[in-house]
């Protein structure tokens, strides 16, 4: 049996469909994870990294903080929260949010500091202030790397929220952990498979904010 | 102070053998992609059309959590270091490829002209002149492969203690001794960060020529973030 006729098995039991466990259900708690973690890391990276990138400043500590981000394991430091703060999402929040913040942050950072200098310059003469070059000129123009930072974080998450199943929280990692526990591949390769379609979906949910929201000038160049 | 990094028996391991453990199978899948990466990326540069639908499969590959794909593979190779290794090379394609691209791509046209009416062959300009300008764009790319996949070891554990490090991890939720966890954590991020500076070391060797500026920096991490 390949993981073909696994998929199939799985996705075409009515069992799966309903409930509880049912992938809906499933579906809809991973969805919450990601969006819960995306807002948090977003919250924070974004302010930091526009300010930032904006005067040129903090860099270096940027790097630092992003690989320090990266180095943190985020299952070992799900099963760390576990044991410190007990049963709740927060330990399973935290490690999704750190391991989202790095990247939003440098791209955000980066994304502003390669804006080219003479629009900005040409706002400040015209007497624009400075938040008002860096939401009407900077921001416009660093959209589309910025919403790629956005994309890699979100990414990340969705395939990294499987973990919570470890500590006995939902999501599509569920059908991966009790499929190992039950050797039931069919559920494993179906819970893969779910994943893997819900991380296409955020590449394309992605691609589309970037066509609403990307002006068709800075699309163009 | 000893007793600090005590393990219990059943791990098999001291803990300085499980970070050598740890070390070898995250850096030996990182080593084999960087081997598949060179060749595809050059293809990928040769052929232009052949880089988007790269792009997307490994895009498409690195979304597979690793756990999964841990457990698929437990079919095939079984409970053993394999499982954990081929996933973590696959995933470090994502990184490699675009980054070896991208470097490559960056060598201005008149440095190979230059190569050629030297007499330069196809070969010898791609090693001397194309892989030594491209390097920090790899080695970039291969900080960020290399301690992502330092911290996904861990996730091994959960298919037969295969995590290394990570083994600490269920020892110390079974055993309840934090204390394990603690070592397992910290122990991860430490050696994560030791593998990304001896990688900026190695850098900094293969191209004396570079600026050791910072400004570079955030610039080849962003470009690797966000893929």
């Amino acid at each position: 049996m390949n993981v073909l006729n696994y998929i199939d098995a799985f996705f075409s039991d009515s069992a799966h469909w309903q409930g509880y466990d049912g992938i809906p259900t499933r579906v809809a708690e991973h969805i919450q994870y990601t969006l819960e973690a995306l807002a948090i890391a977003a919250a924070v990276g974004l302010p930091v990294g526009l300010l930032t990138g904006h005067t040129g400043r903090g860099g270096n500590t940027l790097a630092l903080i992003a690989t320090a981000g990266r180095a943190l394991p985020s299952f070992g430091l799900m099963v760390l929260m576990f044991v410190l703060l007990g049963l709740g999402l927060a330990p399973v929040m935290i490690p999704l949010v750190v391991l989202a913040i790095p990247p939003i942050l440098v791209t955000t950072y980066e994304a502003m500091r390669s804006v080219a200098p003479a629009p900005v310059d040409a706002a400040r003469g015209m007497g624009m202030a400075e938040t008002e070059i860096l939401f009407r000129v900077e921001l416009p123009v660093a959209l589309p790397l910025i919403l790629s930072g956005l994309r890699s974080a979100a990414i990340q998450i969705v395939s990294t929220a499987t973990i919570a199943a470890y500590v006995s929280f939902g999501g599509l990692g569920r059908y991966i952990v009790d499929g190992l526990y039950q050797r039931d591949y069919e559920k494993v390769v179906g819970g893969a498979t779910l994943v893997a379609a819900l991380a296409l979906v955020t590449l394309g949910v992605f691609w589309a904010a970037g066509r609403l929201s990307v002006s068709r000038g800075v699309r163009r160049a | 102070m000893s007793e600090l990094f005590d393990l219990p028996s059943d791990l098999q391991h001291s803990y300085f053998g499980l970070v050598m453990l740890h070390l070898r199978e995250a850096l030996l899948p990182v080593l084999f992609g960087l081997l598949v990466a060179l060749p595809l990326a050059q293809l990928c540069v040769r052929l232009r059309w052949l880089y988007p639908p790269v792009l997307w499969v490994t895009t498409v590959l690195y979304a597979i959590p690793s756990l999964a794909f841990f457990v698929i593979l437990i079919d095939y190779t079984g409970l053993s270091e394999l499982t954990v290794m081929i996933p973590l090379a696959i995933y470090s394609l994502v990184v490699l490829v675009p980054a070896i691209v991208d470097g490559v791509r960056s060598v201005p046209q008149e440095t190979l002209a230059a190569a050629t009416a030297m007499g330069f062959g196809p070969v010898r300009r791609y090693v001397q002149v194309q892989l030594p300008i491209a390097a920090p764009a790899i080695i970039a790319g291969l900080r960020v492969a290399s301690v992502s996949s330092v911290s996904l070891v861990s996730v091994g554990m959960l298919i037969g203690n295969q995590g290394a490090l990570g083994n600490l991890l269920n020892s110390g939720m079974i055993y309840n001794q934090p204390r394990l966890i603690w070592l397992s954590v910290v122990g991860t991020a430490v050696l994560a960060v030791l593998v990304d500076a001896a990688l900026i070391g190695v850098r900094i060797l293969l191209t004396p020529w570079m600026p050791r500026g910072a400004r570079k920096n955030t610039r080849t991490l962003a470009k690797a973030a966000a893929r």
